[in-house]
């Protein structure tokens, strides 16, 4: 989701920002430096020293390249990878496609369900394929030998996670897609049409090179989030070892965590490379002319039953996996037993413990919104705002996007090396909540902040010089006028710091503490015990408690919308 | 001079965000200094215990200690045998945990080599049956009781298949069986360590290896818990399950179509004990929650899930769902052995099948 609005973000933002603040500045980079910089220095010595502690050079990364087991999973990572990534984006474009290109009915509904899949921790997407397509799956056994045919698909192993992850990526790749395809000048395809090109011909030489960097950039962003999720390949990936289950393994099965950090160096690889793509892209896809005229959808009965067949099949796969989800939570014995029961949503008896990760998630969650979006927003308005001192501000706007480019397994294991030794002053947040929320802060700083910095940028420059003029104190203006205009920006991040310290794992899974268990976390525990009902019923808590969330935010916005911004007629 | 208005309430904003964590850290420094330093009038004493034992006893056993000692927080930290025992051996230098509970005693022979495990000889120890608590005086660990090696059979599935239930481990290598057991891993497991160490001072190591590779060959996963493949078996994911005892029959309890087999060659086994940990400050809790560890009240609930207690009584009954005399059932083995040679076991075993295991 990060990766997929950052670039979204990118694409909206313009205009220039104003003045300057030395010792906020110091004190925001500061703070970047303890919640990003120095973790990872941490991870790149831990990654030089052996199980107990020594300087051993490259020697763990030597190990890892001709250790057949470990090597074999960065194989695996980059074939599941590209496979989700190509799969994911022609997926992806086809439903953009629909979305902005043709008159396909209900495309609300359609939008609405393809973004389902981010309000869901990604071992749901595993336990829902294994309640479909494992041994006893409702399509394996043909719903239970009620239609005449059984279909086994071999779920476990790549076969799942690609799957899974598909299901995982394929909302990011139409979230940039849907804003690459309505950058369009319909000037083009008249003038095409005019000269006599066919629409195979239109197709290749206009949408297509139109939208390369779209293209692009989602490969990117699948491929980056698929080589470093770790729950889905942890439920369906069998015996199949993928680069994430594999620090796992080596942290919490073996206790290495000089191995757990050089696999995590590796697995940053191509989060970096797709990182510095595109700030690449997003530097060059500017130029759209003023004079553009929107795309004009021309009618043709074909394109869109094609179209439509297309998402509903979609809608309906993710709309299945979600409900089998649901319905495998509140029935009994599966396949056994099939009556109705609240039974799994009693975690007392399984690896959850009680209801308390859930609490637990809800707490964290709420304080990484209030803290998360109360910092970035602070540091967004002073990037934003002052123009002095460019190297530092260059320094904080890169630090600022630097967790773009870290999967969260890094981020927590730098975390735990940083933070862990007794030396470090800040030793006493280790175990507490804090640094739960510290690291969720951190993994998803990146987004709010972008979406903070557009927001920021969309207000006039002349806001400060008139109260300057008028001689209004400066925070008077940021409470009385910024932040009143930036209020649907501010829900915006607060919400998104939410549903995703909701859902995420990689991050949390090594730093929460025995009392302080997490539900996403608490997934990953049942689902390893072999408690699979248990964990499905904590997903769905998860799940329902995001759409809430997303509900009321929806509701609030509109409230604020209506009222306050309707002078604001530019479209976002 | 505006500006500098609009400064310090932006630096407050920040500072305030920043500290928002900071403040609390000063807090939880407080706590620990007070738990560590001064071993705590029970008032407010912490108490971190490891443990293997399972989500689903825990809780229950736990009541008649809380009623004991009210003022104590237990913080429980949770994990397979495999992980428990990584997790206490890295963090050596700098122990965690208070005491050990309810955990394989070969992993905590692993940890008395290394020199982890401070002796104390709790109360109540002369009920403990000999061969069930350490020989040095004071005891290293003492046992609650002892786990084997069961299959869980899922007999809906395999009727389908038209198999029969497998009785042995002579029986799991036949070919019809290929792709449908499960096992757990080793070196996570304290059930799967336990049942390859029941199959090397059985057979004999050499033996042992090659029946192993045959099984290999039948095994579509090793899972990382030594409960999962009983509870695969459960809900047929994969009929047959090598777990133990007590997760098989809670399995059958809870109305899954299972099967209990204790194989006929014999049964693994591996004792579950307490042991409290080398540290600088022991707490008088420790040595207390150690007490109670082996006392009446939680003996018996030990007993409702475990066939085999490590305390001398003539009266423990047998829980249902075990054959009649469950320690005819296991195989005759020394713990020692079994911990002096758990590394080179570990390691032979991810060495031939570490490809199929399960991540962590």
């Amino acid at each position: 989701m990060r990766l997929a609005k950052w670039h979204t973000a990118m694409l909206l933002k313009r205009g220039n920002g104003s003045w300057f603040e030395r010792i906020a500045m110091l004190l925001m980079l500061a703070g970047l430096c303890v919640m990003i910089l120095l973790p990872l220095f941490s991870l790149f010595s831990k990654a030089v020293t052996d199980k107990q502690g020594e300087y051993n050079g490259l020697e763990n990364f030597i190990d890892y390249f001709s250790t057949p087991a470990l090597l074999s999973s960065l194989q695996h990572t980059v074939y599941v990878s590209a496979l989700t990534a190509i799969l994911s984006v022609v997926l992806g474009f086809l439903f953009a496609f629909a979305l902005t290109r043709t008159n396909v009915p209900g495309k609300m509904f359609f939008k609405t369900v393809s973004l389902l899949m981010l309000f869901a921790p990604t071992m749901m997407l595993g336990i829902g394929l294994t309640y479909l397509f494992g041994n006893q799956g409702l399509v394996t056994t043909g719903f239970f030998d009620a239609l005449p045919f059984h279909w086994d698909i071999g779920l476990y192993g790549p076969t799942g996670i690609v799957m899974a992850e598909v299901m995982y990526t394929f909302p990011q790749a139409c979230l940039i897609l849907v804003v690459s395809l309505s950058f369009a000048d319909f000037n083009l395809y008249e003038a095409a049409k005019t000269m006599g090109a066919g629409k195979g011909r239109i197709f290749f030489t206009i949408t297509l090179p139109n939208m390369k960097y779209g293209l692009i950039s989602s490969f990117f962003v699948c491929f980056t989030l698929a080589f470093t999720d770790f729950g889905a390949p942890q439920v369906v990936g069998g015996s199949y070892n993928v680069l994430a289950t594999e620090i796992y393994k080596q942290v919490i099965g073996q206790q290495n965590m000089g191995m757990g950090a050089t696999v995590g160096i590796i697995l940053t690889l191509p989060a970096i490379l797709a990182f510095i793509v595109d700030r690449f892209i997003t530097s060059r896809q500017h130029a759209i002319s003023a004079r553009a005229v929107p795309y004009r959808i021309s009618p043709s009965r074909k394109r869109d039953g094609f179209f439509l067949a297309f998402c509903i099949a979609s809608s309906g796969m993710i709309l299945l996996l979600i409900g089998t989800v649901f319905a495998a939570s509140v029935i009994k014995i599966w396949p056994y037993n099939l009556s109705l029961s609240l039974k799994h949503y009693d975690f007392s008896k399984v690896a959850g413990g009680s209801l308390q990760p859930f609490w637990t998630s809800l707490r964290m969650s709420a304080w990484t919104a209030v803290i998360g979006t109360a910092v970035t927003f602070a540091g967004a308005y002073l990037i934003e705002k002052t123009k002095t001192l460019p190297v530092l501000r260059q320094a904080g706007y890169f630090l600022s996007i630097l967790p773009l480019a870290l999967p969260g397994i890094v981020l927590g294991l730098s975390y735990i090396f940083f933070f862990n030794k007794a030396s470090n002053p800040m030793h006493g947040i280790y175990g507490t909540i804090w640094i739960l929320v510290l690291a969720n802060i951190a993994h998803f700083y990146s987004v709010a902040f972008v979406t903070a910095t557009s927001a920021l940028k969309k207000l006039d420059r002349e806001i400060e010089t008139a109260s300057d003029s008028l001689g209004v104190p400066r925070y008077k203006t940021l409470l009385r006028v910024t932040l009143p205009l930036c209020l649907p920006a501010v829900l915006e991040m607060a919400m998104y710091f939410f549903i995703n310290s909701m859902v995420t794992v990689s991050a949390v899974m090594f730093l929460y503490a025995a009392d302080l268990k997490l539900a996403s976390v608490s997934i990953v525990n049942m689902e390893d015990a072999g408690d699979i009902a248990p964990a499905a019923a904590m997903s769905t808590l998860i799940v329902m408690t995001n759409i809430g969330v997303r509900l009321l935010y929806e509701a609030v916005t509109h409230q604020i919308k209506k009222r306050t911004q309707a002078w604001q007629t530019r479209e976002q | 001079m505006k500006k500098w208005v609009g400064t310090a309430l932006t630096t407050v904003l920040i500072i305030s965000a920043l500290t928002a964590c900071g403040g609390n850290k000063n807090n939880t420094n407080a706590q620990q200094g007070a738990n560590g330093n001064k071993a705590a009038a029970e008032a407010n004493a912490e108490l971190t215990v490891y443990t293997a034992l399972e989500d689903d006893q825990i809780q229950t056993y736990l009541e008649s200690y809380k009623a004991a000692h009210p003022n104590v927080k237990v913080n429980i930290v949770r994990d397979s045998t495999g992980v428990i025992t990584a997790k206490l051996l890295a963090e050596k230098d700098n122990p965690v945990a208070d005491v050990v509970w309810g955990t394989a005693a070969t992993s905590l022979l692993v940890l008395d080599q290394n020199n982890m495990l401070e002796g104390y000889s709790p109360k109540g120890i002369e009920n403990i049956q000999p061969e069930f608590k350490d020989k040095q005086e004071p005891a290293h660990w003492v046992g609650i009781d002892a786990w084997e090696t069961a299959f869980a059979v899922n007999t809906a599935e395999l009727k389908k298949k038209g198999l029969e239930i497998p009785k042995s481990y002579a029986d799991l290598i036949k070919p019809e069986y290929k792709g449908l057991i499960v096992m757990p891993n080793p070196a996570s497991s304290g059930t799967g360590f336990l049942t390859v160490n029941g199959l090397q001072q059985l057979m004999g190591d050499s033996d042992a290896w090659s029946y192993l590779d045959k099984l290999d060959q039948n095994i579509a996963v090793y899972t990382e818990s030594g409960s999962k493949p009983a509870k695969m078996a459960g809900t047929g994911e994969y009929p047959i399950g090598i777990s133990f005892g007590y997760r098989a029959i809670q399995e059958k309890k809870g109305g899954a179509p299972v099967e209990v087999v204790f194989p006929a060659e014999g049964s693994g086994w591996d004792v579950e004990a307490n042991a409290l940990m080398k540290k600088d400050n022991i707490k008088p809790e420790a040595k207390e929650f150690l007490d109670w560890a082996i006392s009446e009240e939680p003996m018996k609930k030990y007993n409702e899930n475990y066939a085999i207690l490590a305390m001398k009584t003539d009266s423990s009954v047998i829980p249902e769902g075990y054959s009649k005399d469950p320690i005819s059932q296991l195989v005759k083995l020394d713990l020692n052995k079994a911990a002096e040679t758990r590394d080179a076991t570990l390691a032979e075993w991810s060495k031939r099948y570490e490809a199929k295991s399960e991540k962590k």
